[in-house]
This record gives structure tokens, sequence and C-alpha cells, in this order.
């Protein structure tokens, strides 16, 4: 794997064991003269304690919805002073959220940022509530029975507006994941990367199984990894499942979760059913943008 | 030059010669005009700046935000909701010590929708650690817009310049703009203390024990303390350089001899001084102690006050008590006479002012009353 030697996160750091932010932060030092920009969220945490600091990076913590207007008026300045950076908004599901009228404005001004939106599909820092992208029928604190609602496609919504980049991506694969943020170093503009995050505490599941279970996502189809640049492509990882013959069963997925204890078979056809529209839905878009 | 602009045009005009370098807004009646105005000197070339059209206030401050922090010289304007709406990040900036300035056109809250001036919304920041200055006049507005720069810079902290809707954003007054280069000579580079920049491995705003955010805060108390002498400073070398000088934290219009004293701030106080004006014709001793900045608050310049007869015109009320300046100038001089008027825009004119004034003055006003009595009979 060609990845960086050098982290911009630091050994020591307070990141939980099996932590999927602390594989992707890894990552983002591909990145050249980055300046984080983290809304509140579980990296606020692998931040570190005052006056220490986990990172070798300028890192400004800011409100929870402001991230991307923050990096935005970043990146005006840096462009009236002429100074090269790459600004990366590094946030969660929830602060994707709340702060969802904030990307989809820089989007539409196609602001110079990179935002990538950890997800682990609940608002895990205050301790695991149900988020617009928790996985169909999960229990977190606040549906304990499941969640009953859609699950939103975050990178889909972004597709939607037509900027310069788009991706998918994974925990599990991180070679695939530094391999689209190197793409996005040589593109300048809005450019989203929703990268699937599955947190050890908060899907139940034991810290040593992150990147597997990050993988069973991708195998079994559950989680699609495609990116898009003007042209709509499936990426390397994901490209065997779409025959859904080789896909490993969703259940294979389900059961090593706590989180989806106790669904029935008739949940889990549901699931099924939304995964599949999930795939024509890809399948579509890597037709249409050829 | 002597020019014909309405006060948002000229707070436009002052953030052009202060040379701000990222504007980010969202408009909101009364606002609008501000920020119309600066796209249009961005667009045209005459101003030299990023202007980021954001999809809300909240956004707004957020991107000046990340602007100022980044090292520049960064603007926005809001008005009533949009101030609420921004209300996040109006403590943030504070508490960031990020200079900025930021104008606030002063607009009723809702609901009713209502677009008329009172200044319950640029009360609302009084607790933030915001320098709050309130404008009379078009040309103050200018003024202080321009002062704004220098004070923000001078103390890592945020200002604001609160204007009246409509009768300061939208009516055109005479004013006096200096050229470019006489601003540049007054109004200093930016200077800030610390800057957010590429390859500076800084972290800012991250979780620090509790007695480290204690110590910023004292740090805040103690900036903003200082700031009076910054705002005198500034108020004094701006008049020495363009012959406008006002006061510092109050503006004292007849103070000499006054037995009876109004305290009030903003743009109705120029016809209340027409009907002191009127008074004092008739041998009544009356003057004003105008509030130019509420935060830092002139308590020193209010204590003067101490054994003279002292009304407070309230624009702003603070449900379960009294008048917003009436409780501010009460905890410095005991019991005050505390008018509550203007509400929601309902006008008051000099006619107003002179009835209110005599029926103070010949003691007829009750301790605490909402004017004019008609309206809520």
């Amino acid at each position: 794997m060609s990845l960086p030697m050098e982290s911009i996160l630091l050994p020591g750091n307070p990141a939980c064991q099996g932590c999927p932010h602390a594989l992707g932060l890894r990552a983002l030092s591909v990145l050249e003269n980055v300046v984080l920009v983290v809304p509140a969220g579980c990296t606020t945490i692998i931040s570190g304690v005052h006056p220490k600091a986990s990172f070798s990076v300028p890192v400004l913590h800011v409100p929870f919805a402001s991230a991307v207007a923050v990096a935005s008026g970043l990146a005006a300045a840096y462009k009236q002073e002429g100074v090269e950076a790459n600004v990366v908004v590094w946030m969660g599901d929830g602060a994707a959220d709340i702060g969802f009228a904030t990307i989809s404005g820089a989007a539409v001004r196609n602001e110079d940022i990179i935002v990538v939106v950890s997800d682990n599909e609940a608002y895990m820092n205050t301790g695991i509530q149900s988020s617009g992208t928790t996985f169909w029928k999960a229990k977190t604190t606040t549906s304990p029975g499941g969640k009953s609602e859609e699950k939103k496609d975050l990178a889909g919504i972004m597709l939607m507006h037509r900027i310069p980049y788009v991706a998918t991506a994974s925990v599990g694969y991180l070679q695939d994941f530094v391999n689209k943020l190197r793409r996005v170093s040589e593109i300048r503009g809005f450019r989203f990367i929703h990268l699937h995050s599955p947190c050890p505490p908060g899907w139940r599941f034991d810290s040593s199984k992150t990147v597997e279970i990050a993988r069973l996502a991708v195998k079994s189809g559950a989680w699609i990894l495609w990116e898009y640049d003007g042209r709509f492509r499936i990426s390397s990882p994901s490209k065997p499942y779409k025959d859904e013959t080789k896909r490993v069963p969703l259940e294979e997925y389900i059961k090593t979760q706590g989180r989806f204890r106790g669904l029935s078979g008739e949940d889990i056809e549901e699931i099924k059913k939304k995964v599949e529209e999930q795939w024509k839905f890809v399948l579509t878009m890597e037709k249409t943008f050829k | 030059m002597r020019t014909l602009l309405t006060g948002n045009y000229a707070v436009a005009e002052a953030v052009k010669l202060s040379r701000a370098k990222v504007i980010a807004a969202y408009p909101i009646t009364p606002q609008t005009t501000i920020v119309e105005k600066l796209a249009e000197m961005v667009e045209k070339g005459e101003l030299d700046a990023e202007f980021i059209r954001v999809e809300s206030e909240h956004s707004a401050l957020a991107a000046v935000y990340g602007a100022a922090i980044a090292g520049r010289r960064a603007f926005t304007a809001t008005s009533s909701h949009g101030l609420l709406y921004m209300y996040e990040m109006v403590w943030w900036v504070a508490n960031a010590r990020v200079p900025l300035v930021m104008a606030m056109v002063t607009r009723t809250i809702g609901p009713p929708w209502n677009i008329h001036t009172d200044h319950t919304d640029l009360l609302t920041m009084r607790d933030s650690g915001w320098i709050i200055s309130m404008a009379e006049n078009v040309q103050e507005a200018f003024d202080l817009t321009i002062q704004g720069f220098r004070i923000s810079e001078e103390v890592d902290l945020p200002f604001t310049v609160g204007l009246d809707a409509f009768q300061l954003s939208h009516t055109a007054e005479v004013v006096e703009v200096p050229d470019q280069q006489e601003v540049d000579e007054w109004l200093p580079e930016r200077r800030q203390s610390y800057k957010v920049l590429p390859g500076n491995a800084v972290t800012i705003g991250n979780i620090g024990p509790n007695e480290y955010t204690a110590k910023l805060r004292y740090a805040m108390a103690k900036a903003i303390e200082d700031s009076r002498k910054v705002i005198e400073k500034a108020d004094n070398s701006f008049g020495e350089k363009f012959g406008r000088k006002y006061g510092g934290l109050v503006e004292e219009y007849r103070l000499e001899g006054a037995e009876y004293v109004v305290v009030m701030a903003g743009a109705w106080c120029g016809d209340a001084k027409d009907a002191i004006d009127r008074l004092r014709d008739e041998g009544l001793p009356i003057g004003m102690m105008k509030i130019r900045y509420f935060r830092p608050f002139p308590k020193e310049e209010i204590k003067r006050l101490e054994g003279k007869e002292v009304l407070v015109v309230d624009r702003a009320f603070s449900m379960g008590y009294m008048g917003i300046f009436g409780m501010e100038v009460s905890s410095v001089i005991g019991d005050v006479t505390n008018v509550i008027a203007g509400i929601g825009g309902v006008d008051v004119g000099v006619e107003d002012f002179e009835a209110m004034f005599r029926k103070f003055a010949s003691r007829k006003l009750q301790r605490l009353e909402w004017w004019p009595r008609e309206v809520f009979s």
C-alpha cells in the first residue's frame, strides 16, 4: 500500500481503540498545506486537551453547523493573500445533518475546499443517537426499537450539486480513500468525500473488527464505493459486487453488529430492498455520466 | 468630499475605505442595501475583496470568522432575526478574540413581522464580549465603521455598529467622506494576535482544562475594560485627522448647568436634542448624555450624573424588569425614571420628546412608563 509514512494525526492521541476516524485522519496526510476545520464531534476529543494537540497541521475547532462556512472564509482569505492551502473540513454525520444548508451553500458557490464526512451512522460523541444517515433499522439510544426513518444518501445529494468531485470511501479500503484524496488534490473547487466509518462502541462490535466490518459493508453491497469527477465510476473494491451473486449475504454484515440485534427476517428483507434501490441509483449514475 | 448617502450606503463606503478583504452576508431588511452596495463595489472592481454569498446569517458570521482568523480584514452586516440566527457565532467570534466589524441595523423582533426599529435585537449582544456602538446619524455610522476596524484590531475583540432601521439605514444625509489616502493614513494595516495559516501547526478552540476557559474570559473582561482608553484615543485622533470628535463612550449635549438629564442612544437622539433646545429656550435646565457605546458601558460617565434628575428613554425592554438602558443606568446611579418608547418602530418625534421631557421635569412621569399612553390604553 502506498499510504503516507508521516501522519498528520500524531501518536498518543485519545481516539478510542479501533476508531475509524483515526484511520481516515491519517489518510489525509497525503494532502499538502492542510488547514483542518473540525466541528463538534468525536474528532474534537481526538484533537486532545490543551495545551497538548494531536495534529501536526493547523486545526480550527468551530461550532457544529458552521464548519463549511468557516472553511469558505478561510479559503477566501487565502485566495486574497495568495496563500496555497488545502482547507479540509473533517466532520461527522451529525455536523452534516445540522450543517447541511452550509454544505449545500458552499457546494453551490463551488468553494475551493475539501469536505470529508466521516460517517459512523449516528451521533456518537453524544452517545449514539440516530442521525440522517443511520442505517435502516439500526438501534440507537433515540431509536431503541430500530430506526424507522429513511437513510439519507449524502454523497448522492452532493452529486446533484454538480460540484467538480464527489466520492464515497471506506476506512476498510484506505488505499482507495488515499487514491481519491490524491485525485482531489489535483482538482480545485468544492470536493466532497463521504467516508464510511464503522464505530465499535456505537455499532456494538469488538474494536479489533473495524476494518473487517467496513469491508463486509462493501462486500455485502450495503456500502457502495464510487467516484465522480465529471465521469461516474464504481470504484475497484465495489466493482465485483455489481453482480449480486458475488455479494456476501447481507445477514453476514448485519449479524456482526449489536445495533442490529433482534431484527426479524422481515426487517432484513426490507433492508435488502433498500440496498437494491441504492445499487439501482448508482448503476444509473454510472450509465448517465460515462 | 461632501456627498448624499443613506446610512447603509455610508457604512458600505466606510467598509470600502477600510479596505475590507472578505465580505460575507445574507440579506435581511433593512440591512440588505449595505451588502448589495458592497457586492456592486466588488463586482465593479472598486473594492478588492472576496464577496461570499452565504446561505444564512449563521454562515455569514462563520465565513467572516474564517477570513478574519486567516488574517484578513472582514465584514458582515445583519439585523434582527438575522442576528438571532447567527447568535451562536456572535459568541464564538468574541470568545475566540478575533477582530472584525459587523453593522447591525436595529429592527424589532417578531412576531408579529415588523421591519421597523427598536433596540432589542442589538442589545441581545450585551454580554457576548463585542464592543457595541450606536450611531445617531449617517455621518456617525460612517465614522464608527472606520473606527471599528481600528479599535477591534487593537483589542482583539469584534466590533458592531448599531444603526436604526430606516431612520438611518434608508435616510439620506449629507456625509463628509474622506479620500482613500486620508483613511489609509489613519487606519493602519490589519494587525491581530494570531493567524491560522498552512504550516503553522496551531490548534485553536480545542478542549482545555476548566481553568483555561476561566483565564480566557478573565483576559477578555480585561481587554474590553481596556478598550475604554482605546475608544477614547481613537475618537481623539479621528477628531484631529477628520475634524469630527464625538466624546468617546458618550456624547454630552447641553449638560452645562443641567438639572435634568436624558440618557438615550440611537437615531432618535437628534429629535430629542431638538426638544431639549426648545426647552432650554424656555429656561428649563435640561441636557442629554447620549450613549455611543453600550459595551464597554460608560459607567464613569454615567456616575457624573449623580445628584441630577435622570430620565432614561429606552427602545428596548427586558421582560420582567424594565428598559434595558434603564436598568443599566440605574445600576450606576440608583433609581431613574424610565420611559419605554418607540417599540416596534412606533414613531416618536420632537413634539413627543418635548411633551415627555416637560412631564419629566414637572415630575408627572411614572418611574416606569410606556410611551405614548394612548397606544397602550
